[in-house]
């Protein structure tokens, strides 16, 4: 099986779905000839032409507006938002239009479109290059979140974005595209073609949304995370030699809380890592949903690792950055070490 | 430089306020049938003063006349007049409902039903408008049933929008009518998209984008336009100007700048203004730009100018921001009188068969209202199940409104 980065695993997944579906038209800004500027579309315009896969204006709320129109038409548009930052500019276009149409429409117009974008921080990104606005689109109803881990789940997941007749929040951690990142910016990364979840089959698949992932089997402890925290989680797992059993959650909505809520009662604790800040973030949801669904089975609070409620800073992003000590000491702490 | 002092703050201010005397004399009104008819593959750097000017055929006593007359036939005329007169019954008996405590809210089209009504029958089928609230005549002029639109407003058992919407945002695919959104100017982006689809898909169809004055001001007509110029879109951009946005006159969204269609013109896109209470003119502008944006030449920028006589909505007291005779001093006159004294002047139609038909109208429109309330309004008879309200938000209901719609025991 070949191995792709996430970055080339996303694009396989424009591809295929381009290639069998003539009504998936790609674009954004500096997606079509250049290939975006993390050159996830690269090549697509090349093979596919100008009229399925082009470059946009800049100007967010006129990508994802059109978008509607050409879903409405019967199009299914799969568009780029160059960083999850700049998405602002198009979130009324996103929740109350997008989300509604079906809605309101009473299903006379439907809006099956896919927004990607770039999200997270640990590139030194700065306050608008950085920010996890997850819960920005979890809490309107009407949106899918999709926030892939690996390049495998990234282009089965994106394909079935894609298929979906709703539209998908597709968020891809940044700091994922070239390989997964444990949190030690100070180590050398391990890129996707040494490790064993840059295996992306070719062709047609699809990771169904709404299905958790497993990622580490344990029983001490539950640990909810999803894109860059997995491997926070997990190297937070190893570095403390708690045996914590890490869900991948991978899409936030639909949520997955049967696979939640059967660790949960298996292991008794819970710890949420999220990169996004801290208050009214999407943990505070999970931590609802762990304390409404397992409260008898609880033998500890439940404990959230997050972004500080700040702006993401540029020079103090790993004082930020939720690394595998932040992640280590409330897995102690839960565990009452 | 000399010293300038000190700065000054400018907000721009009707001519008028409640109270005073209407004054239109600053208003160029172009003569009827003196502004020419391009040809439709025309350059738009040679048309710009359209964007300055006004498209009219009606002229006072009544005549079509000038290069963009001859259009449309006798019958296609009366018809036209039937469907104007249609909807402004149709309001008049809605407003009246709103009134009766039937549905909580109405938005009347007096004054304005020449625009909708008559761009409606410039469209083909399978072409799709992206409106505001303002021009339920694209559904009364393509045959949407009336009792349909009602029981939309009374969000009741037969209400095909499930009372999920406010009442007259109706929606229609099949009668070329996207769903309304209350949030303004998302439309108009979203009307350009569909045509770039449309584009992309090697179609016939064409959109028409639906906006306010006052809604120009929104970022996302900045946005549409910059994409319909971009990509070319085969989309007519539709500006009804009728001068007040709720209480808000035009000059707030316009500014000091000359006129709403002189804003396409910095995007290169040919730009008319036309007298919306003509319904011929409104028709022949509205042909000109559809067989555009049919031939592949592009989107076409259009300004209605018109007034609105009534209120905002039914929410909306507007003697209290101008003038209660200032409708009566617009000097482009009631589209429904202008049309109905040229179909006289015509020999086709006559005072007394007008009151005959405004009769006939009436009691159809009253007949609709009867069937529509037999399936309920908002506080009394049918209404839809609450079980709807957790229907249609996505394909397939997941897990979590699953568990909601039982905890809400429907």
């Amino acid at each position: 099986m070949p191995r792709r980065t996430m970055i080339e695993a996303i694009r396989d997944a424009m591809d295929v779905s381009m290639g069998r579906d003539d009504k998936v038209v790609v674009f954004g800004e500096d997606v079509g000839f250049f290939g975006g500027v993390f050159r996830v579309t690269h090549g697509l315009q090349a093979k596919y032409g100008k009229s399925r896969c082009f470059d946009a204006p800049i100007n967010e709320s006129g990508i994802v507006g059109s978008a509607i129109g050409m879903a409405a038409y019967g199009l299914k548009p799969c568009v780029e938002i160059q960083f999850a930052d700049y998405m602002y500019p198009a979130y009324d276009q996103l929740t109350q239009e997008a989300a509604r149409l079906r809605y309101r429409s009473n299903g006379d117009f439907t809006c099956p479109i896919v927004v990607r974008m770039p999200t997270g921080g640990g590139i030194f990104g700065g306050q608008t290059h950085s920010q996890s606005p997850e819960a920005l689109f979890t809490h309107v109803s009407g949106l899918k979140t999709v926030v892939p881990s690996n390049p495998h789940d990234a282009k089965g997941l994106l394909i079935a974005a894609i298929e979906d007749p709703d539209p998908v929040i597709f968020l891809e951690p940044k700091r994922l595209y070239n390989g997964p990142f444990d949190g030690h910016h100070d180590r050398p990364i391990t890129p996707w073609s040494k490790h064993e979840l840059g295996e992306v089959a070719d062709g047609h698949y699809t990771v169904p949304l709404g299905k958790a992932a497993i990622r580490r089997a344990g029983s001490a402890v539950t640990v909810l995370a999803y894109g860059t925290m997995v491997y926070v989680a997990q190297a937070a797992a190893e570095e403390t030699g708690i045996d914590a059993e890490i869900i991948d959650l991978r899409t936030l909505l639909p949520l997955d809380l049967d696979t939640i809520v059967a660790s949960v009662k298996k292991t008794g604790r819970c710890v949420i890592v999220h990169e996004a800040t801290l208050t009214s973030g999407f943990g505070a949801e999970l931590s609802a949903l762990v304390q409404e669904n397992c409260f008898y089975h609880l033998e500890a609070p439940v404990a959230r690792v997050a972004g500080w409620d700040t702006p993401y800073p540029h020079a103090q992003e790993w004082d930020y950055f939720p690394g595998p000590a932040r992640v280590g000491r409330a897995l102690l702490e839960t565990m009452g070490a | 430089m000399a010293d300038a002092g000190m700065l000054r703050f400018h907000v721009p201010e009707p001519e008028v306020r409640p109270g005073g005397t209407p004054d239109f004399s600053n208003v160029t009104i172009a003569e009827a049938g003196s502004v020419p008819r391009p040809d439709i593959d025309v350059d738009p750097r040679t048309i710009r003063d359209m964007a300055f000017s006004i498209i009219r055929v009606l002229n006072r006593n009544g005549e079509a006349v000038g290069p963009w007359a001859g259009l449309l036939s006798s019958d296609e005329l009366l018809e036209g007049l039937r469907h104007m007169m249609t909807l402004r019954t149709f309001d008049a008996r809605m407003q009246m409902a709103q009134r009766q405590g039937k549905t909580s809210f109405y938005m009347q089209h007096l004054g304005e039903e020449a625009v909708s009504c008559a761009f409606r029958k410039a469209l083909s089928p399978g072409d799709m408008n992206f409106p505001t609230y303002r021009q339920a005549g694209l559904l009364i002029a393509d045959g949407y049933p009336m009792v349909t639109m009602m029981n939309q407003i009374y969000s009741n058992e037969a209400d095909p929008l499930k009372g999920r919407q406010l009442p007259i945002m109706y929606s229609s695919k099949e009668h070329g009518f996207f769903s309304i959104s209350g949030n303004l100017a998302t439309q108009y982006i979203q009307a350009v998209g569909w045509a770039m689809a449309s584009a992309i898909s090697n179609d016939s169809k064409i959109a028409a984008a639906w906006i306010g004055d006052g809604s120009t001001a929104e970022s996302d007509f900045h946005s549409a336009l910059v994409f319909a110029s971009t990509y070319k879109a085969p989309v007519v951009l539709n500006v009804v100007n009728n001068q007040w946005a709720i209480s808000t006159f035009q000059g707030i969204a316009r500014g000091g700048s000359g006129t709403f269609a002189a804003r396409g013109l910095g995007f290169g896109i040919p730009s008319l203004r036309v007298d919306g209470n003509d319904y011929l003119a409104v028709h022949a502008v509205a042909k000109w730009a559809a067989e555009r944006a049919r031939n592949n030449l592009g989107p076409t920028l259009v300004e209605y100018v018109t007034y609105r006589a009534g209120a905002h909505s039914s929410s909306d007291d507007p003697s209290a921001y101008r003038p209660k005779t200032e409708s009566d001093a617009w000097p482009l006159g009631d589209p429904v009188m202008r049309l109905k004294n040229h179909l006289i002047g015509l020999g086709v139609w006559s005072d007394e068969r007008h009151a005959q038909a405004e009769a006939e109208i009436l009691d159809t429109v009253i007949a609709a209202q009867k069937e529509a309330e037999s399936h309920g309004t908002l506080h009394a008879g049918g209404k839809p199940s609450t079980r709807e309200m957790f229907e249609g938000v996505f394909a397939e209901m997941p897990a979590h409104l699953r568990r909601q719609r039982q905890q809400a025991g429907v």
